[in-house]
């Protein structure tokens, strides 16, 4: 009757996943075979690139802080109903509204463009959403299409602007000048040296504490308040939210919104943390990997950080894979990507009967 | 010497943990109607699906006129002779008569030589049964007995001698369903036989020769109609003694509660749905709305419930006009006035099935003060409070962890109903309170609302059940078409005239 079949929770959230990673792996292992590489070493040598040395830990962790805010956009609209696959234009637009304050208002006091810049970073973010929400909402138009047309719109929108309004005269690339030191998140390797920890250079910021409590105020938010409650109401049942007096319209708008100013976190973490200028398509596919890690997270904020990691690390492990086997090129990384991907996500009930079933067997027994 | 139809030895079916079939021994004669009865998750629409190849035993075999028969599918069943109307029909909405009798069996690959031996055999089997439906009308176009008839002409095409009927009834006016027992009797006259499961008695003892009683998923009992009477039947199912219908003393109604003046709606299409509708509900009254489904009642629940926009009309609440209807605000407002709402269809707007119990148990209460702690949404309170209701309301199992989808369906209307009565509305707009519901939590059910009526509390009642009217309301208005078209004392109503008011034939 439930999609949870008859297996206990651990099951679902734990067993059933590792099987599938397990599977993924396996599958990954036979396509290195078949390029006539050795796939134990290829696999040593992507967890020791992801998980190896420091710098190799700080890298996975800078990622993964992009994959919880776009994971968390994904998983958050997804309680309401609504399939936001916008996170990559809505990213990229935040990234515009923190380079706003931190290039053209820098010379105001650290902390105001500290919090200033986050909040129109999100504001342009939850913008950027709220209006593919308008049209679900009030106009029915889906917001699959429509969000994945505003992220084409972004795209052309920021592409306009970097070469021809922002860009900094006298540069190659379509790209602003570099903000000053006040204007930037400050990175790992100074906040631990603030303590007096020695840490390696990495690209991992601030934003990787923002997302950790975005996951949990996500958390709260759906499962604790009453807004979440509304939310959730309407993502499984609209007319019973009718019925409850609970506003569908209003509510889709909102979580649209709140879905948006996340991934616009992500902008946050790229533009004011790791790269402290704005450039051309710094988004980088992860607005859309987001999808894969609300999916595979199962739409919860733990799931989603732990797949988070999972990402993060097949990112950074991939990019040194690709560097350290000549067979294995930047694709065949992605290649095992998407087989994780599939099996995670797409496939993830495939072996759900079975599972049950056994455990179906066990209770009888 | 009468023969066997249909045979079943030690069927035995279970989905998971659940046993729902226990070693079933069934036999049936030939030529007879035969009736299944048992509570919701009886397992009796399980040990059709069985029949007619939904589901494979685990164990277990299956003779027809005596031959051993293996049932893999529905196609198995219907080559075997077997034929099921469903109680939802398996119909093409904008297919005609013909064309859904030819589905599955066409007849070769071009359609027009298939079409010219049907209709023949449609014809002869028109004839024969009478039942005459056009055959190139749109299913759309058909009431639903007349839907039901196309069910039944499509088994008969296929060659049933054996019709298995699921709830037939539940659909059709008293009028409609006594037509069908007339073309049942005719059936069995024939020599061909019916298997009829139904949780109406009345019906039981109307037409059928013998009747198996389920339970739990095991049978308790088989017993000759004619040696049986509805409260050893109602006994058997349940497993004790239950009142078919609740005592209630008569009804003192007080002041006006709710006045509806001139109330007229239309749907999307343009279609009035309710015309000129006027009636009004008193303190300590129970006003039901009888009806044959899809006449009506729904959108009057829904309009004075506030969610559905009316296009002219007034709707007074304790002497003031309500804010006009349509809105979410509206749909809060009426909560926060003591109106309260257990809708018609559960699923579809009274819980949300994929939530635990206790997040049901708070639905449209959410907001509520009590369940704040800071600006969050207490858990451990929504909890209490549907643990306290669970208990009042004798919901099992009490766990209000468990799913809302995995209660029974007496047991999801019951955390339903408890909600809306716990606040204590002055107000209770109440629809279809018992479909899908077992006899005991009927019984239950029905003892609640008469409950309410005596605190003083004006209810509005409605139901496809003209029993569930009969033995609640104190008085009946008859909708049909969007017309309130007839008005009867509760007490003194008379089956026979609502049933012709129904089918739209004033009185």
């Amino acid at each position: 009757m439930s999609s949870r079949g008859d297996m206990p929770a651990w099951a679902d959230y734990v067993l059933l996943p590792l099987i599938n990673l397990l599977l993924a792996f396996v599958l990954s292992g036979l396509v290195v075979l078949a390029i006539g590489e050795d796939p134990v070493r290829a696999m040593r040598i992507l967890v020791e690139g992801a998980i190896g040395y420091p710098e190799a830990i700080a890298f996975t962790l800078y990622y993964a802080t992009n994959f919880i805010f776009t994971g968390l956009a994904v998983a958050l609209a997804f309680h309401a109903g609504l399939f936001n696959i916008g996170g990559e234009g809505q990213a990229y637009v935040a990234g515009l509204g923190v380079a706003l304050i931190c290039l053209y208002l820098d010379f105001l006091p650290w902390p105001i463009i500290f919090v200033g810049a986050i909040a129109l970073g999100m504001a342009f973010g939850a913008a950027w959403a709220a209006v593919p929400g308008w049209l679900q909402a009030k106009r029915g138009s889906h917001v699959v299409i429509t969000t994945i047309m505003f992220n084409f719109i972004a795209a052309a929108l920021m592409t306009y602007l970097l070469s021809n309004v922002m860009l900094e005269p006298g540069r190659g690339a379509p790209e602003t000048r570099r903000f000053i030191a006040s204007a930037t998140l400050p990175s790992m390797q100074t906040m631990l040296g603030w303590i007096g920890i020695e840490a390696p250079r990495s690209p991992l910021n601030f934003a990787f504490f923002m997302a950790i409590a975005a996951a949990f105020l996500v958390y709260v938010y759906i499962w604790r308040t009453r807004w979440g409650y509304a939310l959730r109401v309407v993502g499984q049942n609209e007319q019973a939210a009718r019925y409850a007096g609970i506003d569908p319209a209003k509510t889709i708008i909102v979580a649209m919104a709140i879905s948006g100013a996340l991934a616009g976190l992500m902008g946050v973490n790229e533009i004011m943390g790791a790269h402290q200028r704005l450039l051309v398509a710094f988004t980088g596919g992860f607005g859309f990997v987001g999808i894969a890690v609300a999916l595979m997270g199962r739409n919860h904020p733990l799931g989603v950080c732990l797949a988070a990691l999972l990402f993060g690390a097949l990112y950074q492990g991939g990019a040194e894979l690709a560097f350290e086997m000549r067979a294995i090129s930047r694709e065949m990384v992605v290649v095992i990507q998407g087989l994780i991907i599939l099996f995670c996500g797409a496939l993830e009930n495939m072996f759900r009967p079975w599972i049950a079933t056994l455990f179906a067997r066990h209770k009888a027994a | 010497m009468t023969q066997t139809a249909l045979r079943l030895s030690g069927i035995d079916k279970r989905f998971g943990p659940v046993h729902a079939n226990r070693s079933i021994d069934l036999s049936v004669a030939k030529g007879s109607i035969h009736g299944i009865v048992g509570e919701n998750g009886a397992g009796k629409s399980t040990l059709m699906s069985i029949v007619y190849g939904y589901y494979q035993a685990d164990s277990g075999t299956i003779e027809v006129d005596g031959k051993r028969v293996t049932i893999a599918s529905p196609q198995d069943a219907i080559a075997a002779g077997i034929g099921m109307v469903h109680q939802h029909f398996m119909l093409v909405e904008n297919f005609t008569v013909l064309e859904n009798v030819l589905l599955g069996a066409e007849g070769g690959a071009l359609l027009a030589k298939g079409e010219a031996a049907a209709r023949a055999e449609l014809a002869r089997l028109a004839r024969d049964y009478g039942l005459d439906v056009d055959l190139d009308a749109k299913i759309e176009d058909l009431h639903v007995g007349a839907q039901q008839r196309v069910e039944i002409l499509k088994a008969l095409y296929r060659g049933a001698r054996i019709l298995i009927l699921d709830e037939p009834t539940a659909v059709l006016t008293p009028q409609e369903a006594d037509k069908l027992f007339e073309l049942l009797a005719l059936w069995r006259s024939q020599g061909s036989t019916v298997l009829l499961i139904t949780h109406k008695l009345r019906e039981i003892m109307a037409i059928t020769d013998r009747v198996t009683v389920m339970r739990q998923g095991a049978i308790v009992a088989t017993r000759e109609t004619k040696d049986t009477s509805q409260a050893e039947l109602a006994e058997l199912m349940v497993g004790r003694r239950v009142a078919t219908r609740v005592p209630k003393s008569a009804a003192a109604p007080g002041a006006e509660i709710l006045r509806v003046e001139h109330l007229s709606c239309i749907d999307e299409r343009g279609a009035a749905r309710l015309q000129d509708i006027s009636f009004s509900v008193r303190a300590g009254e129970i006003v039901g709305i009888a009806g044959v489904s899809g006449n009506g009642q729904t959108e009057i629940l829904e309009t004075l419930a506030g969610l559905r926009a009316v296009a002219s009309g007034r709707i007074l609440y304790k002497g003031e006009a309500l804010p006009p209807p349509g809105t979410p605000a509206r749909a809060k407002f009426a909560r926060s006035v003591a109106i309260a709402h257990v809708p018609e269809d559960r699923h579809r707007m009274g819980m949300v099935v994929g939530f635990d119990a206790y997040e049901t148990a708070i639905l449209g209460y959410h907001d509520d003060d009590a369940l704040r702690r800071g600006p969050l949404l207490s858990e451990s309170r929504s909890i209490e409070r549907c643990r306290d209701l669970m208990g009042q309301f004798d919901v099992r199992p009490a766990d209000p962890r468990l799913r809302s989808g995995q209660f029974s369906g007496g047991n999801q209307q019951k955390i339903v109903l408890g909600r809306e009565i716990d606040r204590d509305p002055d107000l209770l707009l109440v629809g279809q309170p018992t479909r899908g519901v077992d006899i005991g939590a009927i019984e239950f059910i029905h003892k609640r609302i008469v409950e309410m009526r005596d605190r003083g509390k004006a209810i509005l009642l409605v139901s496809c059940e003209l029993d569930e009217i009969l033995a609640l309301a104190d008085r009946i208005l008859v909708v049909c078409g969007g017309r309130i078209i007839g008005e009867a004392d509760g007490a003194a109503a008379d089956e026979k005239r609502l049933g012709l008011m129904m089918a739209g034939i004033a009185a």
